[in-house]
Formats: C-alpha cells, sequence, structure tokens
C-alpha cells in the first residue's frame, strides 16, 4: 500500500469506522432495556460504602 | 425484572463482603476455593524477591559501569527499592497488618495521598523557581553548578507535577474508586504496594536523572531507557492489579469511572511503549538511540505527548470527576447516558489530535488537518463531560456556598470547559499560526493543568483525607477557602499574563515595517515580556502557597484535630466513614 492509498484509505473508511462506532456507542446507552441498569448505575458513588 | 435480579444480587454481595472480612486472613487457615477470586498468595514473596533482585542488579550496575551518570542512577535507584523493602519489612514485622484483613486495601491508598501532597509541592515549587529564572535570569545564574540550569530543572518540574503529583493522583483514587464501585477488594495483595513503590522509584530515578544530565530529549517522556523498562514493569502490575480488581466484582455493572480508568491505564502503557522504542548504546551506559527519526519521530513524540494530555491528564481526571462530584454533592451522576457517549467518543477521538502540534512542518497536511478536525470534535465529548459534572450539581447548588471542597471541584470542571473550548481553537491552523511557540500555548497547559487537573486533586485529596483516616470532618474549612481564593487568584493572574504575553509575542514576530523587513529583534520580544514573566511567578507563587495550607490543613486532618471556633455540628462535609 503506497502513501497515497494509505491517505485514501484513511480519508473514507475511516470516516466509516468512526461513525459506526459512534454509533454503536450511542445505540448501547439509549437502548431502553439498559436503562434501569444506568439509573442505578448513576447512584453507584452515593453507597454509603467507605469501608 | 433485570432491576430486580440487581438487587437481589446486590443483597446477596453485602452479605458476602461482610464474610470476607472473616476469611481474609487466609494465610493463618485454609483458603476457600468457592469464593473463587483469591489467588494463591504468591505476591508475599513475590513482591520482595522481585525487589531484592533488582537490589542486585542495581548493585551490579553500580559497580560494574564505567559511565559515572549510570553509577549516580543506579545507586538512586538502589536507595529507591532499599525504601520500598524497609518500608515492607517493618510493615510485616508483627505479623500482618489490621488493613490486610479488611474489606478493602486503605493503606495503600493513604501512602497515596501522602506521596501526591509530597509530590505535588516539590514539583509546584520547582515551578516557581523556574518561572523566577525566566524572570531574572541572573538571581538563579550559577554557572558552577550544572543542575540548576532552566533546561535541567524544566523537565523536573513538568515530570514532577504531571507524573509524580498527576500519577499518584490517578493511582491512590483509582485504588480507591475501583474497590468501592465494584465491592471488592484491591486485587494482588502486596501487588498494590510494589505499584506504588516502584512508581516512586520510578519518578526518583527519572528526576534525579534530570538533574545530573540524563534525558533522552523526548518531550514529557525524558527518561532514558533503563527508567522506561522500569516503569513499563511498574505499569503493567498496575493494569494487573486494577483489572484483577474490576475481575472479582461483585458488582455487576463497572461503573464509568473505571472506564476512564481503564482507558487511561491501557493507553498509557501503549504510548510509553511505543514512544520510547530505542536501542541502549550498552547495557551498562545511559545512552540509547530512538527507534524513530524525521517527521516520523516527530509525530510518534506528539502522538505521544497529546495522549499523555488526553488520557493521562484528562480521561483519568475524569474518572475523579464521576466518582467524587457525585459523592462530594451527594447528587447522583446527573445523565449515565451522557457519561457513556462522553467515554466512548472522547477516547476514541483523543487518540487522533496529536498532529496539531505540527502544524506548518514537514508532516504531510492531510496529517496535519487530520490532527486539526479531530481536535475541534472534541468540543463534542469535552463539554459533554463537562455539562455532565457540573449538572451532577442539580438539586444541590447551595452547597457549592457551604461545602468548599465541592467548589473545588466545581471550579476544576469550568476550569476544564474553559482549556478544553481553548484547545481546538488552538489547533486550528490559522490560530496556531499565531499561538505556536509563544507563551499563549503555556498559558493554555497551565489553565488546564492548574485549574482542571490541580483543582480536580486537590478536592478528591480533601475528600479522602478524612475518609481514609476516618475523621469526622476536615481540620478546618476556612483554610480550604484560604487555598481556593489564594489558588484561583493564581491562577488568574498565571493565565491572564500569559495570554497577554504570548499574543503580543506572536504579534511582534510577525510585524513587518513598510519596507517590508521584520519590525522587531528577537530580544526586543524577550524584553516586552519581562513584566509578564513576573506576574506569572506571582500567580505560581499564591498557587504555590494554596498547596502549603492544604498541606497543614490535611496534616492536622490526620492528626485528628478541628481548628477552634469551626462549628462541628452542622457541618457541611457529610461525614460519610
Amino acid at each position: 500500500m503506497d502513501y497515497h492509498a494509505f491517505a485514501e484509505f484513511a480519508r473514507s473508511w475511516g470516516v466509516v469506522y468512526l461513525m459506526v462506532l459512534f454509533l454503536a456507542g450511542c445505540a448501547y446507552a439509549f437502548w431502553p432495556r439498559n436503562q434501569a441498569k444506568f439509573d442505578r448505575a448513576a447512584r453507584m458513588p452515593l453507597d454509603e460504602d467507605q469501608g | 425484572m433485570p432491576h430486580r435480579v440487581l438487587i437481589q444480587v446486590k443483597a446477596v454481595d453485602r452479605a458476602a463482603l461482610h464474610r470476607r472480612t472473616l476469611i481474609f486472613p487466609a494465610t493463618e487457615g485454609p483458603m476457600q476455593p468457592k469464593t473463587g477470586e483469591m489467588l494463591p498468595q504468591t505476591d508475599r514473596f513475590m513482591v520482595p524477591a522481585i525487589f531484592v533482585g533488582f537490589l542486585i542488579l542495581g548493585f551490579y550496575v553500580a559497580t560494574q559501569t564505567t559511565d559515572p551518570l549510570m553509577g549516580m542512577q543506579a545507586w538512586t535507584f538502589m536507595a529507591g527499592v532499599g525504601m520500598a523493602l524497609i518500608h515492607l519489612v517493618r510493615r510485616y514485622a508483627e505479623g500482618i497488618p489490621a488493613d490486610d484483613k479488611g474489606a478493602y486495601a486503605n493503606d495503600v491508598v493513604k501512602a497515596g495521598v501522602i506521596a501526591s501532597m509530597f509530590w505535588g509541592i516539590a514539583g509546584m515549587l520547582v515551578g516557581v523557581i523556574i518561572a523566577l529564572q525566566l524572570a531574572f535570569p541572573n538571581l538563579f545564574y550559577f554557572p558552577d553548578l550544572p543542575w540548576t540550569n532552566f533546561g535541567r530543572l524544566r523537565p523536573l518540574h513538568t515530570s514532577a507535577v504531571i507524573f509524580a503529583f498527576g500519577g499518584n493522583v490517578l493511582i491512590a483514587t483509582s485504588f480507591y474508586v475501583v474497590q468501592r464501585t465494584c465491592h471488592a477488594r484491591l486485587a494482588g495483595g502486596l501487588w498494590g504496594w510494589f505499584v506504588f513503590w516502584g512508581y516512586q522509584i520510578f519518578i526518583l530515578v527519572a528526576g534525579t536523572g534530570y538533574l545530573i544530565g540524563v534525558t533522552q530529549s523526548r518531550e514529557y517522556a525524558e527518561p532514558e531507557w533503563y527508567a522506561d523498562l522500569w516503569l513499563t514493569l511498574v505499569w503493567v502490575a498496575y493494569l494487573f492489579v486494577f483489572l484483577g480488581t474490576i475481575w472479582k466484582r461483585k458488582e455487576p455493572h463497572i461503573y464509568v469511572a473505571n472506564w476512564f480508568y481503564l482507558a487511561f491505564i491501557v493507553t498509557i502503557a501503549l504510548l510509553h511503549i511505543v514512544n520510547n522504542l530505542a536501542v541502549p548504546v550498552s547495557w551498562l551506559g545511559i545512552k540509547s538511540y530512538s527507534a524513530f527519526a524525521g517527521v516520523q519521530d516527530a509525530l510518534t513524540q506528539w502522538w505521544y505527548g497529546h495522549n499523555a494530555v488526553g488520557f493521562f491528564l484528562t480521561a483519568g481526571f475524569l474518572a475523579i470527576m464521576y466518582y467524587f462530584i457525585p459523592k462530594q454533592a451527594q447528587r447522583p451522576v446527573y445523565s449515565y447516558r451522557l457519561s457513556i457517549v462522553h467515554f466512548w467518543s472522547l477516547i476514541f477521538l483523543y487518540i487522533w489530535a496529536g498532529p496539531h502540534h505540527l502544524h506548518y512542518t514537514a508532516l504531510p497536511v492531510w496529517a496535519q488537518t487530520l490532527g486539526m478536525t479531530f481536535s475541534i470534535m472534541l468540543w463534542m465529548p469535552s463539554w459533554g463531560g463537562m455539562i455532565n459534572g457540573l449538572m451532577t450539581l442539580s438539586g444541590a447548588w447551595d452547597k457549592l456556598r457551604t461545602d468548599p471542597v465541592l467548589r473545588m471541584l466545581v471550579v476544576s470542571v469550568a476550569f476544564y470547559g474553559m482549556s478544553t473550548f481553548e484547545g481546538p481553537v488552538m489547533s486550528i491552523k490559522a490560530v496556531n499560526s499565531l499561538s505556536h511557540y509563544t507563551d499563549w500555548t503555556i498559558g493554555h497547559v497551565h489553565s488546564g493543568a492548574l485549574g482542571w487537573v490541580g483543582f480536580v486533586s486537590f478536592g478528591a485529596l480533601y475528600c479522602l483525607t478524612p475518609w481514609l483516616w476516618r475523621r469526622e470532618r476536615l481540620y478546618s474549612h476556612a483554610l480550604v477557602e484560604w487555598h481556593f481564593w489564594v489558588s484561583t487568584i493564581g491562577i488568574v493572574f498565571y493565565i491572564t499574563a500569559m495570554w497577554v504575553s504570548g499574543i503580543m509575542q506572536g504579534l511582534m514576530w510577525r510585524a513587518y515595517n513598510e519596507f517590508g523587513f521584520l519590525e522587531y529583534s528577537f530580544v526586543e520580544t524577550v524584553e516586552a515580556m519581562h513584566p509578564y514573566y513576573i506576574i506569572r511567578a506571582f500567580g505560581g507563587l499564591l498557587y504555590l502557597s494554596g498547596a502549603f495550607i492544604m498541606a497543614y490543613n490535611l496534616y492536622r486532618t490526620v492528626k485528628g484535630d478541628v481548628r477552634a471556633g469551626e462549628v462541628v455540628a452542622g457541618q457541611p462535609l457529610p461525614a460519610t466513614a
């Protein structure tokens, strides 16, 4: 793979790669079934558990 | 339905947690394989054996080398290893300490709090000295003492505040947070102490190395090959201790702060190894040659350098934000969903931003543009995270008035927002052509370092000290107020002086007269900056004074004192012991 092919690949597929990752992250964050888990997780530091 | 299951799991876990305090002196009885989480306790002899082995290796190098600098480095290394061994021997001289039997390992976190405070003051003190050296070059000029030279003290300052202070804060808080949010004791037993002492030994060798002139001249990665190898060993141990604790967690969900800590540990390992790939000239000498050359070397260095900012000074400290702000405000994280999007977008964007340090260089233009584009995109996760941190206070804004520790944490997030707004602006090529190589960069770095990293660390240390030493409250809230205001005013002096100085410097460099010649000679720009350098040194001195106030306050807190006249009843800091 020469320099130009590499640059071209980074410019095109790089965008697709990051977009897919972003959408996957959002899907996980907004998946309805995860909501209860996240609501509970948001309170995790508040557990009175100093030990 | 899943919610109910989680609650049941948790109820069982609480019982397990209490049981564990009974099980834990497992060295005295047969191990309980059912818990399935305790490795055979090889750490009890492995860690001291490794220290003894390196003591022998250090002695061999110290006596065999013909390089006097390597000799000094080896003796320093041995002194550090010796300190670690003495500490461990004294710790176990009278049997297993109570801390080893508790549900959580606290002593190693306590040691980290003390080390953070010590290195913080050392690093900031060197910062004030070199700021004065810049303002008054003759004041600290000793031709016969090369170790007082600015060129040697500057990496001592940067490494001491970033790696010694920041690194110890990150290790200590990560050990604290991962145990609480996983409901699991720190994995690996003595390996936690290996990480602590190994890291201090690295700092000792690196810092004294700079003073005697040992450097590989890579920004924020100045230590030579042997120190890099030692740090690699320590860092891998750190990764295993952290991962091991997550592995045996009693809590099904891995809390977002642990994701940020993990990203910090893993990425720093990767960056450290790649950036420091080098071939030593001899096994008994300090000198090595990098595997990279030319523009590839420049890009590697700034890929490392910017991600030291992104993953060391940002991701790691965001983990602190996500634990200590909700805890201190007694409010849940504003949006846990946002924290997930924040995490994944931050780590996937940051890694590409490094080329913005190489605008208008031999780096291909598309790579420069790529670095700029990713830097601008970083606005989104940075501000998303900032909003998440600040909005966690919704319903508790009144605490800002009464709780100076919480105020410190919140102002740190405000500084985070400010410097992550400024950074992308400066990465734009047109702006960078003015700002690059000027004091504007120094101002930007310090608004992030003093305002964000410093304040969030101070806030975490103010929280941790009463929690760990089981004190009702801090010695004095009034002193925290003093620290807060003295340091904030110090930061304002520092960054405004550097903005004015930097922009002036950039404009003077590019000013032409009517004949097309440069308007100013270089030394004229230096002369013009003199008053701002004095203001900067004054700001730094205020910031350092704040750190001294803090050290005194924490010391008295550990002693168990409460300042006379401060109300004990109705105190704003939650006594969450």
